[in-house]
């Protein structure tokens, strides 16, 4: 029996393949099972642990499904009121520029009632980052329908589907914000396989990297599900994401500063 | 550069002030009549002389949605607008407010509702005291009444909003804001360095250092006792507020038979009315509320029992005579003379109405 290695024998550093990234609390998520909000979480909070600029960080969290952000990352965090994190941010990184600072917003957030904040953080290029998931509903308030609802979508305030005569067409706040000569890097990823993730983690390094060289706003759009807003189950949801939500908003770089050199 | 004397505009001298007092950052939209504010500030580039730092807002949403920002972390901010522009930054300040974070906003009040007029009023009393924004809570209110207090409470402000970590309304009016008088300014300090914010506010986000806990500005509570405890603070900091900084000015009350109540600019009116009264040989006195919230309710109501009616002076329909009928408790007459809409009352028209009101009626 003494020969018998313990978990602590097997469980070495170097035969680690993945732990938990400290930058993460332990709170519980209060998210629902299946959403993309905390796959997103966990690899933010990855770079900044890679990056190293864990004590340098400040995150401003939203109004919406991740009101809470800041019991789940081990950073410094302010918490905006709805719509409004671009502008602290803006404040923040003017006041402290030798901090990374990111906003964290979903689209009701971001591209409804916080547009101009949106807008204008990005044409003025300040120095931050923008995560920006969307779900394509407004998840806490209860699956009514969002800026970023997809054409005949059902929601709860559009319970015969988007009627684009009456309700507008989904807003592609990200391709307007690539418009603007504010921003160095626009993106749009997704976190629902470990390609994706693996992707949009690569995409929030160059966010941080590119802010810490003050180049300008970096945007990260995330498209992601809500399973509960849709009401569906979290395969479904993903499944249903795939076949509605990408070919309306393509996954991809859709500005870089590379190409912007071009 | 030391103390120094010079003539300038209420808006420009608040300007100053906030640079001298090592302001770091400012945020505004221009509106009538306080964009002085914002363009003097532009044009002395601050950031020059003490690295404050100096932004025109897409709106006055956002500019109060930056200075929460910045006070987040600590760090001294100041915002103006005038009446429309205060309305719209209601929201921010509430969560200011439930976040527990230090400010100054200037209001330099105009004639409403609506558009209303570009011309002095004290039309916003009721929405700078008794809340404005939603929730139960309350912001500390200076009311100036010359270009001095101005700029002296602009530092002041800041004292108070840091003492309290709560957001301080300066209470002003466009004749304040416009009007050209001679002003001592403050010798400058320089804007203190992250070391120094670190320790005068241990809560702010500056970043986790590895061996501290992190720190989180917000206003949400989801469980309601903990928003009642939360709530239960904020009253206990509010009493305190009620208790030490009740801040006014008494003029000939020591032997006055009636009295006038006014603040700002209804004050500097009445005090000429004063003179023009004693002249005809009519006792008056006026009692001026500095601080408007936290009101002079005792020396109010101490007031009350030796004079024979009081005559309350706004440039408004009637606001702060709610609060001064509460404070006399009923004891004696009390009467309002307004005039609004952006007409600013000539004190022989106060006089009258002293007389006509007061001592006649
Ligand atoms: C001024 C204001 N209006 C409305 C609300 C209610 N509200 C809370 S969250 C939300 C929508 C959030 O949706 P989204 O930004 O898409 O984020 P999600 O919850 O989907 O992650 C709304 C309308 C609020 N808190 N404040
Ligand atoms: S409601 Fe939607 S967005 Fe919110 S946590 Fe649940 S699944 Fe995620």
């Amino acid at each position: 029996m003494e020969n018998i290695p313990t978990t602590a024998d097997i469980v070495k550093e170097e035969n680690l393949v993945y732990k938990k990234t400290k930058v993460l609390t332990d709170n519980i998520l209060s998210y629902c099972p299946g959403c993309g909000h905390g796959t997103a979480h966990r690899i933010i909070a990855e770079v900044i642990e890679e990056m190293g600029i864990q004590d340098k960080t400040i995150g401003i969290a939203p109004v919406g499904c991740s009101v809470l952000a800041y019991n789940f990352f081990d950073i410094d965090m302010q918490q905006a009121a709805h719509g409004r994190a671009p502008a602290l941010a803006t404040a923040i990184k003017r006041l402290l520029p030798d901090k990374f600072v990111f906003t964290y917003q979903g689209d009701g957030d971001l591209a409804a009632i916080g547009t101009a904040e949106t807008i204008h953080a990005c044409n003025r290029g300040d120095n931050f980052t923008i995560i920006f998931i969307n779900n394509g509903i407004y998840g806490m308030t209860g699956g009514q329908m969002a800026p970023t609802t997809l054409p005949g979508m059902k929601s709860s305030t559009s319970p015969y589907g988007r009627d684009t005569q009456t309700m507008g067409n989904p807003l592609k706040i990200t391709e307007l914000v690539a418009q603007l000569p504010g921003t160095c890097y626009v993106t749009r990823q997704a976190v629902h396989t470990p390609g994706n993730v693996r992707k949009a983690k690569k995409a929030l390094r160059l966010a941080f990297e590119y802010q810490g060289k003050n180049m300008g706003l970096s945007f990260v759009e995330i498209v992601s599900n809500c399973n509960s807003g849709w009401k569906m189950t979290p395969r479904n949801a993903n499944e249903w994401m795939e076949d509605n939500m990408f070919p309306f908003y393509p996954l991809g770089d859709i500005k870089t500063p590379a190409k912007l050199e071009l | 550069m030391k103390k120094e004397l010079r003539l300038m505009k209420g808006n420009e001298a608040v300007a100053e002030a906030a640079i001298r007092a090592g302001a770091d950052g400012y945020f505004g939209y221009p509106i009538t009549p306080q964009s002085e504010v914002l363009e003097y500030l532009m044009a002395e580039k601050p950031y020059e002389r003490t690295g404050m730092v100096v932004l025109q807002a897409e709106s006055e949403i956002a500019a109060i949605n930056m200075v929460y920002g910045a006070a987040g972390c600590g760090k001294m901010a100041i915002t103006s607008s005038s009446s429309p522009g205060i309305s719209l930054k209601q929201e921010g300040i509430s969560y200011m407010a439930g976040a527990e974070l230090p400010g100054v906003i200037l209001n330099v009040v105009r004639g409403g509702p609506g558009l209303g007029t570009i011309q002095p009023s004290q039309a916003d009393y009721f929405q700078a005291v008794k809340g404005g924004g939603h929730g139960d809570y309350r912001m500390l209110v200076l009311a100036p009444a010359s270009v001095q207090e101005m700029a002296d409470f602009t530092l002041l402000g800041f004292e108070l909003a840091f003492k309290y970590r709560n957001p301080v309304m300066i209470l002003s009016d466009g004749a304040l804001g416009q009007m050209m008088e001679k002003v001592e300014l403050p010798e400058p300090v320089p804007c203190r360095t992250e070391e120094e914010i670190r320790q005068q506010c241990p809560w702010a986000t500056l970043g986790k250092p590895a061996n501290m806990e992190r720190n989180i500005i917000t206003s949400l509570n989801l469980e309601s006792l903990k928003q009642e405890q939360h709530n239960l603070k904020l009253q206990a900091k509010y009493a305190q507020m009620e208790r030490e900084e009740v801040r006014y000015e008494e003029i000939m009350c020591e032997d006055a038979e009636y009295l006038l109540v006014a603040f700002g600019s209804s004050a500097r009116i009445c005090q000429k009315t004063l003179r023009m009264a004693r002249e005809k040989g009519i006792k008056a006195g006026l009692l001026r509320p500095i601080t408007l919230y936290p009101f002079p309710q005792k020396p109010l109501f101490e007031l009350a029992r030796r004079v024979k009616g009081i005559l309350v002076v706004e440039m408004n329909a009637g606001q702060m005579i709610e609060d001064v009928k509460l404070a006399v408790c009923g004891k004696i007459k009390t009467e309002h003379f307004g005039r609004f809409g952006g007409v600013i009352p000539s004190p022989s028209e106060v006089l009258q109405a002293l007389e006509q009101k007061i001592i006649g009626g």
